[in-house]
């Protein structure tokens, strides 16, 4: 059924016809239960690493798992396997069943859902799937050689980096009868070149569903053209400052308001989005008019996997609107207890952060004084009540005069919010793909928290 | 005691004898206890394994290594009076790796047949052809002894074997517990238990099957005020490679309602004001401090750039000006690297390459000593150290991962004076107190760090004052370990540690403990983390 022998890579992933069979076979299986659902996914993964001018590891993975999750009386567990045989199969369904009988009864327990008619999108790309490591290799090779002939006056930079590319299909399937499959293809490719003094390091990535949008040698450049802007950075004063973030350091914030977007905490009074003496903000004006944020696994920018675990089918959710909150996630337990409609995980369906018309060089044109981040790196919460995070600027920080990069500059840790910055925002651009299944602009934020000087290169 | 174990033994002594001598320290109490006896290698999975070095051999791997892995985890969670999750789940698969002409190949595949393992092989010399096109640097592999034989973490009773309603019992006895508190309105508590079986034949004819089994609970409460105000207070639990025995040592339900009583202390905390001061590290917070300006700017992969693009560089580089050169901190400072340590999770015999466990300091009376190895490393060092083996650095996270380096115990060895953390507060005039962790963040060199904690006390003329919340302490690892002034002895030393710390890529999982003892540091850089929505 899947990974014959010559018949490798991603044309082993189950297809809708084999994910049904593997799943109807498990439900026959557990059919003396209450209820049973089987979750399958089934992967493969392709990846090529760099260093210093040198692939060091590559690998390949094709795994098929399947989860079955018993439901007896009020109570339910699941139990996991990647042995599909017919023996192994019978002993994950009696894990669980042993498990969900020994699990107290669970007051929120949901029914499993019936047939459902989630929105069909066609997220597989065969020329992604079709990335061999020949090919990977190749890939390397034209990123290696564009930062090369990019620093060429230097005589060169070191690279390193990371492409990666999976295909994976996962099917959800019910005793009620709901039956759900999704494939998808994604790749992603990163390089940092650090230039051979130790002072100056650049970074740039793509990612996609489809491979053909990614373009390793204009990775290749870029990084090694902000390794060479960035050597010998001038310390500034930590402090605010104006900040424009590149599209991929707004990718690494604006998500992290997910947690935030969950409607129980909100409701339990445990989240920025708790109103003060019970219930949520929705309805409230919480970010910059401008600011408007939604999830959508249709939109043919994003392409995400259009139902989630349960199988629910995910919709187009507007979050924030025109900076009013609008929606918050609710699982299907607490939509059902507070009258509202489930909606599945947020940002299972993607995330845009629609904005304006300007790139990012218009962003910086529009600054007299200010920073330009490249991206952030390790970045932690700090206090949930504010969405407050720490972390660091990363492989190229500018300093920013009269529209004009005039000069490179130290790394800075940041202690900012995702949700107070957007309230502090100036100018909003054109977003663009940052990631497969996210859509970010640039940002110009005022008095951006640039709270401790860092000397890491 | 196996054969196994005797080898084991014997290796780690010699290595201990060749390398750091007298100064490194067993830190745990070997006491005999009866523990399970090791797993051999199920039969059909050495004949694949077999199968897939002989394949790669025909199709012109120079080496290779194959790792069968059995994987079992278990996640239980709850919170207040239910359960929120209970997955068991079971991974199955092997994982080859191939050297053609100096270039690696990996692949993995669950699909365990001949067939499936010949395939694997091919794709895996596939991948050493393909990587070959873009080489400036060939693999040398350090020697080391083929090895075989069996071990298991010593444990009394597998967690896996335990009745689940034993578990969750436990779990909802501390929340419950927990609810007690006046004002604490949430609590969860959860168990992550991991059972891993692999086998790992080699063309060197290395043949060893281990199993590895570590338990890491966890517990947070949250305490609503009255004017809409939240805290939450997580305890410090150490995951241990230790079985069951050790989750009902920690006796959570008696202790969760204590616990949980700081969450609603926290409440009513003072904001701290943001300064210099003195600041004493709990070991329950200053393990991850160690961890990450310690542990991590020692790994050799990111001091020669191979993490460039991801966890980041080191600023103890290039190895040529630091080995032996560069002053960590003050000359009472040792910090050990070990995976031989009782209870400690990363505690193997050998590592997945088959080198055996090592234990050796990587700083030395406050001096930079060594660094953290694989095989394909030691090159890179050996004329500087004068170290010919791999310290045994190498570990995958899964049969569906190549294996390369992760960090083993990296621990701060007790002071002379056998002094506790209360001698150290005593001596403080104007300080704070840290305990558990918090947030964590650092840079990409390991300077730049900013962490948090769970408790804080302010210290004034040698004795604890009161409660702050709010704190951070941020500080450049150079300047930060060169202001330790004091440092607990013996008695004051704990083991602490993360389930899963992430590294490479594609990204992998690795649990690692640290031990230390409570330590002071001179004017450090605290922060109010507090901002108004």
């Amino acid at each position: 059924m899947m990974a014959q022998a010559g018949a490798p890579g991603a044309d082993g992933l189950l297809t809708r016809d084999d994910a049904r069979q593997l799943a109807d076979r498990v439900l026959a299986l557990a059919q003396g239960f209450d209820e049973a659902r089987v979750n399958v996914t089934s992967v493969w993964s392709g990846n090529t690493r760099f260093a210093d001018s040198s692939i060091t590891t590559s690998g390949g993975i094709t795994d098929t798992s399947v989860s079955v999750t018993v439901t007896i009386g009020r109570r339910r567990a699941s139990a996991t396997t990647n042995v599909l045989e017919e023996g192994s199969l019978k002993r994950v369904v009696e894990q669980a069943a042993t498990l969900a009988r020994l699990a107290p009864e669970d007051p929120e327990l949901m029914p499993e859902l019936g047939p459902q008619t989630p929105p069909v999108v066609n997220a597989f790309v065969q020329q992604t799937a079709n990335l061999d490591p020949e090919a990977r290799s190749g890939a390397v090779s034209r990123a290696i050689d564009a930062a090369g002939r990019a620093s060429r006056s230097i005589g060169g930079v070191f690279t390193a980096g990371f492409l990666n590319v999976n295909a994976r299909a996962v099917a959800v399937a019910t005793s009620r009868g709901l039956f759900a499959y999704h494939r998808t293809t994604d790749a992603d490719f990163s390089m940092t070149a650090r230039t051979s003094d130790a002072t100056g390091s650049g970074w740039a990535s793509a990612g996609a569903r489809d491979w053909g949008r990614v373009d390793p040698a204009t990775i290749g450049r870029i990084a090694a053209e902000k390794a060479i802007a960035s050597r010998n950075p001038q310390a500034i004063p930590p402090g605010k400052y104006t900040a424009v973030l590149e599209p991929a350091a707004v990718n690494d914030l604006v998500p992290l308001l997910a947690g935030a977007l969950n409607a129980r905490t909100a409701d339990e009074g445990r989240s920025p989005f708790s109103k003060a003496g019970g219930g949520t903000r929705i309805g409230e004006k919480v970010m910059d008019e401008r600011v408007t944020l939604y999830s959508d696994p249709s939109d043919p920018a994003l392409l995400a996997q259009p139902f989630d675990n349960e199988g629910l089918p995910l919709k187009r959710r507007t979050w924030v609107e025109q900076g009013i909150l609008r929606s918050l996630s609710y699982s299907r337990f607490w939509a059902a207890k507070q009258g509202k409609e489930p909606t599945g995980p947020p940002l299972a369906g993607g995330l845009v952060l629609a904005g304006g018309s300007k790139s990012t060089d218009e962003l910086v044109a529009g600054c007299a004084r200010g920073i330009l981040v490249t991206h952030f790196f390790y970045i932690r919460s700090l206090d949930p009540r504010t969405v407050l995070q720490t972390g660091l600027t990363r492989d190229g920080l500018f300093m920013i005069e009269n529209g004009k990069i005039t000069r490179a500059l130290k790394n800075f840790r940041f202690n900012e919010s995702p949700l107070l910055m957007l309230n502090r925002l100036e100018d909003i651009g054109r977003p663009v793909l940052t990631a497969a299944g996210r859509m970010m602009p640039a940002l110009r934020i005022r008095d951006f928290d640039f709270a401790s000087s860092s000397d890491a290169i | 005691m196996s054969p196994t174990r005797r080898d084991f033994l014997r290796s780690t002594a010699a290595a201990a004898a060749g390398l750091a001598a007298a100064r490194t320290l067993p830190l745990q109490a070997q006491a005999p206890v009866a523990t399970l006896p090791a797993p051999e290698a199920d039969a059909a999975a050495l004949e694949i394994a077999r199968e897939a070095l002989d394949a790669a051999k025909r199709a012109g791997a120079s080496y290779a290594d194959v790792r069968i892995g059995r994987y079992r985890r278990q996640l239980i969670g709850t919170r207040e009076r239910q359960i929120t999750n209970v997955n068991d789940s079971e991974s199955y698969g092997l994982g080859i790796r191939t050297l053609v002409d100096g270039s690696w190949g990996f692949a993995a595949t669950s699909t365990m047949s001949r067939a499936g393992a010949q395939q694997a092989a091919g794709d895996a010399v596939s991948m050493s052809r393909a990587a070959r096109l873009v080489r400036k640097h060939r693999v040398e592999l350090a020697p080391a002894q083929p090895v075989t034989g069996t071990w298991i973490t010593p444990i009394t009773r597998d967690p896996l074997e335990v009745p689940l309603e034993d578990k969750v019992a436990l779990l909802l006895a501390t929340n419950e517990a927990a609810l007690k508190v006046r004002g604490v309105r949430f609590a969860s508590s959860a168990l992550e238990l991991l059972r891993e079986v692999k086998t790992l034949l080699t063309t060197e004819g290395t043949n060893i099957t281990q199993t590895l089994v570590r338990v890491g609970p966890t517990f947070s409460a949250t305490a609503i005020g009255a004017d809409g105000e939240f805290q939450v207070y997580e305890e410090e639990i150490a995951p241990r490679g230790k079985g069951w025995e050790y989750v009902e040592s920690l006796e959570m339900p008696m202790n969760a309602e204590r616990w949980a009583a700081f969450a609603a202390e926290k409440l009513t905390a003072k904001s701290v004001e943001a300064g210099q001061y003195d600041l004493i590290l709990d070991p329950t917070n200053l393990w991850l401090t160690i961890h990450e300006s310690v542990g991590h700017s020692t790994e050799l992969d990111r001091a020669i750039g191979d993490e460039a693009n991801y966890a980041g560089t080191s600023f103890v580089a290039p190895p040529e000006k630091m080995i032996g050169q560069l002053r960590f901190g003050p000359a009472f400072m040792n910090v050990q690297a070990d995976r031989t340590q009782e209870e400690s999770v990363t505690r193997v015999a050998w590592d997945d390459e088959g080198v055996p466990a090592d234990r050796w300091l990587v700083i030395e009376n406050g001096l930079f000593k060594d660094y953290q190895t694989t095989r394909e490393q030691v090159a890179r060092i050996r004329q500087l150290t004068g170290v010919t083996r791999s310290h045994g650095c190498s570990f995958a996270e899964s049969w569906n991962r190549v294996q390369f380096q992760r960090m083993p115990n990296i621990s701060l060895l007790p002071g002379e004076r056998d002094l506790s953390i209360d001698d150290l507060i005593a001596a403080t005039d104007r300080g704070i107190v840290i305990r558990n962790t918090g947030s964590w963040s650092i840079d990409h060199q390991r300077y730049n760090f900013q962490f948090s904690g769970q408790i804080f006390h302010e210290i004034r003329g040698g004795k604890i004052v009161g409660m702050l919340r709010d704190v951070a302490y941020q500080s450049s690892t150079p300047v930060f370990w060169n202001s330790m002034d004091m440092i607990g002895g013996r008695s004051s030393y704990w083991l602490g540690g993360a389930f899963n710390d992430g590294k490479g890529e594609p990204s992998q999982s690795n649990s690692v403990s640290h031990g230390c003892v409570p330590a002071r540091f001179r004017n450090v850089n605290i922060l109010n983390t507090r901002r108004s929505a």
